[in-house]
């Protein structure tokens, strides 16, 4: 065993995009809003389709489709404590795994992964399964979200409401 | 088959108070399937949604569903979706284009108007007089009507016209066509489905519940620069009414007119949407376009299940006693692009399982339908505003915006469709 032995590029980006994507599930499941936020690129977009995986958002209506503007709307209304939906917090625990990262042609980084979200709130205890595709630039020593899209297994049915950060 | 009348309905609901029950009792539900909704008018769909012939569509009426289709005739069709062979659904598509269904499981094959036009295997029929293939269609939603591109179905054969159905609720149907420069919504966004724990006429009084924007929605109002808040504020000057048959509104015109200020409605200003402001202008001439795009789009609910909330088309469908599914797009207006764009983004923002405003409704929704199981104090009280309420020129019930004017208008019109 050589104690010198160098990893390869890939593997270490791997290594990377998946401690990132570990911190931001942390800190979705945790209500770490303000933190969560700092994520996020000026130019973020954050995309749940509904009825498919293939819609257009410009289109056609979207769980979430949020501009960065937007994105900060949703911190800021968590923060009045009036967010009922979200008031008392649902208990949040997500397993995300099968991870895979692609270094796309401008440079930028897609990464893919499955999650099960575990959500227990007022009315019960609940089981989300979802897609993630992250599009990440490198900021300093890590990365920025230029879009999240979630793509729910069940998001052409009728949908609880969806009020925690997924 | 008719229901047995074991409720006595005149003993639940009073005036200004309702019985908790009315919201979880299961024998209630049933009967308010037979009697409400396989009975009365109920939103299904619009023109928009099926556009070309061939198109379908799958809705539903109540728990149950219907296939919308517009036939090879060009006629709108409400099929119910049960093969009469076997009582397999012979669609499990959500939309498309299609001359014929055929069900899967013994491949019989009917036409998007109903009819059976083969079953297979033919021989096996041949001599037998019950086979009359003109007897083994698909079964039709009994009278289809649509007003203004809305279609309504009804599974009475006889009953009041749509027409008398809707009263005076008809003209805010008008109103909501007349924020486009052709006269015309469309639905071509497709639907958010948010799922409740609750029951649907919780959500059919909220609808028109002006008392509760100031409490449920002070998050949203207080962080987003909207001008929502004031229009429910105990100093409004918007109104409730009550239009009979169970319809009514939150009708904000007091307030936009008060303010003047064409397409403050929508938060925005004529500038902006230079182009609408000019089809506007050109459709309606500027004394009335100008009017028109003051007063805004109507916050309507159509008994029992269609809501217009200014630029969103809710459906309300229950499927239990204590579930109920908010379909819930934008409103499209036909020849004003911009404007439908702003739509949707609004639209987008406010409603759905993760909206703005409607995660916080459903919420109060669900907490409400475990409350009311607490046995005590019985009864709901509903009298807010019955001491001021009058009646306006036109001789519907109307009082200020945070009354209780429409949840007393729909008892009073759910307590007649039970007791008949």
């Amino acid at each position: 065993m050589t104690t010198n032995k160098i990893i390869p590029a890939d593997i270490l980006l791997h290594h990377e995009v998946s401690q990132f994507i570990f911190h931001e599930a942390k800190l979705q499941d945790e209500h770490e809003y303000d933190a969560w936020e700092a994520l996020w690129a000026d130019d973020g977009v954050y995309w749940i389709p509904a009825n498919g995986t293939d819609i257009d958002p410009e289109k056609e209506m979207s769980i979430i489709y949020d501009n960065r503007s937007r994105i900060a709307l949703r911190i800021r209304q968590f923060h009045t404590g009036k967010r009922y939906a979200q008031e008392p917090k649902s208990g949040v625990r997500r397993v995300t795994s099968n991870i895979e990262v692609t270094t796309l042609e401008n440079g930028e980084i897609e990464a893919r992964a499955n999650s099960i979200i575990f959500e227990a709130n007022l009315r019960g205890e609940f089981t989300w399964a979802c897609r993630y595709i992250y599009n990440l630039r490198r900021k300093g020593d890590g990365f920025e979200m230029k879009k999240k899209t979630v793509l729910l297994a069940n998001n052409d049915k009728a949908l609880y409401t969806l009020a925690f950060l997924v | 088959m008719p229901v047995e009348n074991k409720i006595d309905f005149d003993t639940l609901i009073k005036s200004d108070q309702v019985h908790g029950s009315l919201y979880h009792n299961e024998e209630i539900y049933k009967e308010e399937l037979e009697k409400i909704w396989f009975k009365t008018w109920v939103y299904v769909g619009h023109e928009s949604e099926i556009p070309k012939t061939n198109d379908f569509i799958m809705k539903s009426i109540g728990p149950q569903p219907v296939i919308m289709t517009r036939d090879r005739k060009n006629k709108i069709q409400l099929l119910q979706n049960r093969c009469p062979h076997r009582g397999n659904q012979v669609c499990v598509k959500q939309k498309g284009n299609a001359k014929l269904f055929t069900c899967p499981y013994h491949s019989w094959t009917f036409s998007n108007s109903g009819d059976l036009v083969g079953y297979a295997f033919p021989e096996g029929y041949e001599g037998n007089p019950n086979a009359d293939k003109k007897k083994l269609g698909l079964a039709k939603v009994a009278r289809v009507a649509s007003y203004r591109g809305f279609i309504f179905g009804s599974m009475a054969e006889e009953g009041p016209s749509l027409e008398e159905h809707l009263g005076g609720a008809m003209e805010m149907l008008d109103r909501v066509c007349l924020t486009s420069p052709e006269g015309e919504i469309e639905v071509t966004a497709g639907f958010l489905k948010h799922k409740t724990r609750s029951n649907w006429k919780f959500l059919v009084e909220n609808e028109t519940d002006g008392y509760h924007p100031a409490f449920v929605h002070s998050s949203i109002f207080s962080v987003a620069e909207s001008g929502i808040g004031g229009l429910y504020d105990n100093k409004s000057t918007a109104l409730t009414r009550d239009y009979g048959n169970g319809h009514t509104e939150v009708d904000l015109r007091p307030e936009f007119r008060k303010f003047d200020e064409p397409m403050r409605w929508f938060g925005t200003t004529p500038k902006k949407l230079p182009d609408y402001v000019k089809n506007m202008n050109a459709a309606y001439g500027d004394t009335r376009a100008r009017e028109i795009m003051i007063d805004g789009t109507p916050h309507a609910m159509i008994y029992p299940n269609l809501f217009i909330a200014e630029i969103q088309l809710f459906v309300i469908q229950p499927v239990a006693v204590d579930e109920t599914v908010q379909h819930v797009t934008a409103l499209q207006f036909k020849g004003a692009p911009v404007l439908n764009r702003r739509m949707r983004q609004q639209t987008m923002g406010s409603v759905g399982p993760a909206g703005f405003l409607l995660a916080d409704d459903s919420e109060m929704y669900e907490r409400t339908q475990r409350g009311v199981k607490s046995k005590q104090p019985e009864w709901l009280f509903l009298g807010r505003g019955e001491q001021r309420e009058y009646r306006d020129e036109d001789g519907y019930r109307v009082s200020h915006a945070t009354d209780e004017t429409p949840s007393r208008g729909i008892w009073r019109h759910y307590r007649s469709l039970m007791e008949e």
